[in-house]
């Protein structure tokens, strides 16, 4: 519990440090917010008065705590290209965007642990594994996803590239749209992913226990799910955590490969028209669920492997 | 016994022919890449345009031969950068530990739990996005503690070794230690990682190029011309594959290459 505990403060500490980071270089510019909503041919005056309107005129942790505060109760301050509050901007594309990374997350998990496990205990064509492996990761999400659209959409016609459908009028449609989306996005990472696994499971097959175990008389397979999984699966746990982070990365790109109305979507367009609210609010909101992953997937393995409770982890 | 490394030689041989086409667009291409009406507007592939042509009628191989030059060259300098950078880092904090060390350790954390694509997109959006010297920057800042994290690990394993406390012990200086006695020893762990870097420099130029956010015309870079290749995936399809496959063979060769030098300093073949 007292472990539990630990890690929640941990995950809260980082949150706060980079929402903190965040909000203080969003800061360092934020005197074009100003002049960006009001042209450059501004008198001062109105210049100064907009940024005390805007609160820009205070310090920065008075700010920083005002944002943070506004941020829990759900006001994230209002889009300076919209002209609408950030909030109902974004609401719409939250569920899309973590939809689409729960689902990538899931085929990740689905695929890589089965292919490492299997491909460790057999030593027959490593070298030709090994080539396959090395080009899963080679190529780039956005690449598949031109690939994948091109041939299951422009060829197929399974979807309609560009067009993500209305999940609320065509959920069919939409799951299917994500999917291939999500299978742009895992490649690489089930790559890595199972390259790791294989790599651990090796390692733990080498092992002492494990002779001993088979000499005993124990059944192969089980001595490889019941002992070895258990001790080669904490460190690709806290991989699959770190995973987390780069399936958001990556789901950027992706909205952007299949026209997706995302978060990522609107942090690219955001980026260009220096709406920082916007860019800011994404950001956070990216990062927290990050952290969030992070911090389940430290629980997880602890659970797996009781040895970390032990301050260990950290 | 000594096995044949054919991961390494492979990897070898594969960059180098990577590294000598890029350096040939440097000098040489079959046409002038922003020569409208080289040719027929989207021509397919043929022996006179090897990868088709696009709406202007440019020849796209002369194009992705210039745009895996600067692909290449951002991702060489953001490389420089972060492992210049996250080497001195590690090396010192790894050498000397103490408090410097902790608070580094603890700073490295926060930044490894962020996704590095997003760091790097807030960077250039306080930098300014469009302009060549900021995504380097931008991408090299990025690049920093993931370099520090491996470097201070080496040089942390180092520390205490026979042979670098009888250097001490000769009264070498600390300098010397690091540079003569540490570093050329860290090569096991460095090489690898400066491969790994490297597809990780290709792949974020050319997702942040792709996005539009990072090198824009009149500069060329694989990402953005991905992306124009996204547009004309019905008329042109080759475009995309051609630039799509320069993008995977450099990264692919240097995976190679990677996974050779690994395997060679760990004896596993």
């Amino acid at each position: 519990m007292n472990y539990l505990l630990k890690r929640v403060l941990a995950g809260l500490a980082t949150m706060l440090a980079v929402s903190f980071f965040t909000f203080a270089a969003f800061s360092l510019i934020s005197g074009d917010t100003a002049t960006a909503m009001l042209g450059t041919s501004a008198t001062p005056e109105r210049l100064a008065a907009l940024r005390a309107e805007l609160g820009l005129d205070r310090p920065l942790p008075v700010r920083y705590g005002a944002w943070l505060a506004g941020f829990f109760t759900g006001d994230l301050g209002v889009s300076t290209s919209y002209s609408q509050p950030v909030r109902d901007l974004l609401a719409p594309k939250i569920a899309l965007t973590l939809g689409l990374s729960l689902v990538s997350f899931a085929l990740i998990t689905a695929v890589s642990i089965p292919l490492g496990v299997f491909t460790a205990g057999r030593r027959r064509f490593e070298g030709a594994r090994t080539v396959l492996n090395q080009l899963g990761m080679a190529v780039p999400p956005f690449f598949t996803g031109i690939l994948l659209s091109w041939f299951f959409g422009v060829g197929l016609k399974w979807f309609t590239p560009g067009q993500f459908p209305d999940a609320k009028q065509d959920f069919a449609g939409a799951a299917v749209y994500l999917l291939f989306a999500a299978i742009a996005l895992s490649i690489p990472r089930i790559a890595m992913t199972a390259r790791m696994l294989r790599s651990t499971v090796q390692e733990e097959l080498g092992k002492d226990y494990v002779r001993t175990a088979i000499a005993r008389g124990n059944d192969r397979g089980q001595v490889l799910r019941r002992h070895v999984l258990k001790n080669a699966l904490p460190p690709v746990v806290a991989f699959l955590a770190q995973t987390m982070a780069e399936i958001v990365a990556g789901s950027i790109v992706v909205e952007q490969v299949f026209v997706i109305p995302g978060l990522g979507q609107m942090l690219v367009s955001s980026i260009s028209n220096r709406d920082y609210p916007v860019v800011q609010a994404i950001v956070v909101i990216l990062a927290l669920w990050v952290v969030l992953a992070g911090t389940a997937a430290d629980l997880i393995s602890q659970r797996i492997d009781p040895r970390l409770r032990l301050g260990g982890a950290a | 016994m000594k096995r044949r490394n054919g991961f390494l030689t492979a990897g070898l041989v594969l960059t180098g022919l990577v590294a000598a086409l890029i350096l040939l667009g440097a000098f040489w291409t079959p046409y002038d890449p922003n020569a409208m009406a080289a040719g027929p507007k989207f021509d397919s592939p043929s022996p006179a345009h090897w990868m088709g042509t696009d709406n202007f009628g440019r020849d796209i191989f002369s194009r992705v031969l210039q745009g895996a030059g600067a692909t290449a060259s951002i991702a060489l300098a953001t490389l420089f950068i972060g492992a210049a950078g996250g080497c001195l880092a590690g090396a010192l904090t790894g050498y000397f530990g103490g408090a410097a060390d902790e608070l580094l350790m603890r700073l490295n954390d926060v930044l490894t739990a962020f996704p590095s694509i997003l760091l790097a997109l807030v960077v250039i959006s306080v930098l300014g996005p469009g302009k060549k010297i900021n995504v380097i920057l931008a991408l090299g800042l990025v690049f920093i503690p993931s370099f520090a994290r491996v470097s201070r690990t080496a040089f942390a394993s180092l520390r205490d070794v026979n042979y670098i406390q009888s250097a001490r012990l000769m009264g070498a200086s600390n300098l010397r230690i690091l540079a003569v006695h540490m570093l050329p020893n860290t090569a096991p762990v460095l090489l690898p990682a400066l491969t790994i870097g490297f597809n990780n420099a290709v792949l974020a130029e050319a997702s942040m190029s792709f996005l539009g956010i990072g090198v824009t015309p009149p500069d060329a870079s694989l990402g953005y011309m991905l992306s124009e290749a996204q547009g004309m995936l019905f008329a042109a399809p080759w475009y995309a594959a051609g630039t799509g496959l320069v993008i995977v063979a450099m990264v692919f060769s240097v995976g190679l290459l990677g996974e050779g030098l690994r395997r060679r300093d760990k004896g596993v073949l």
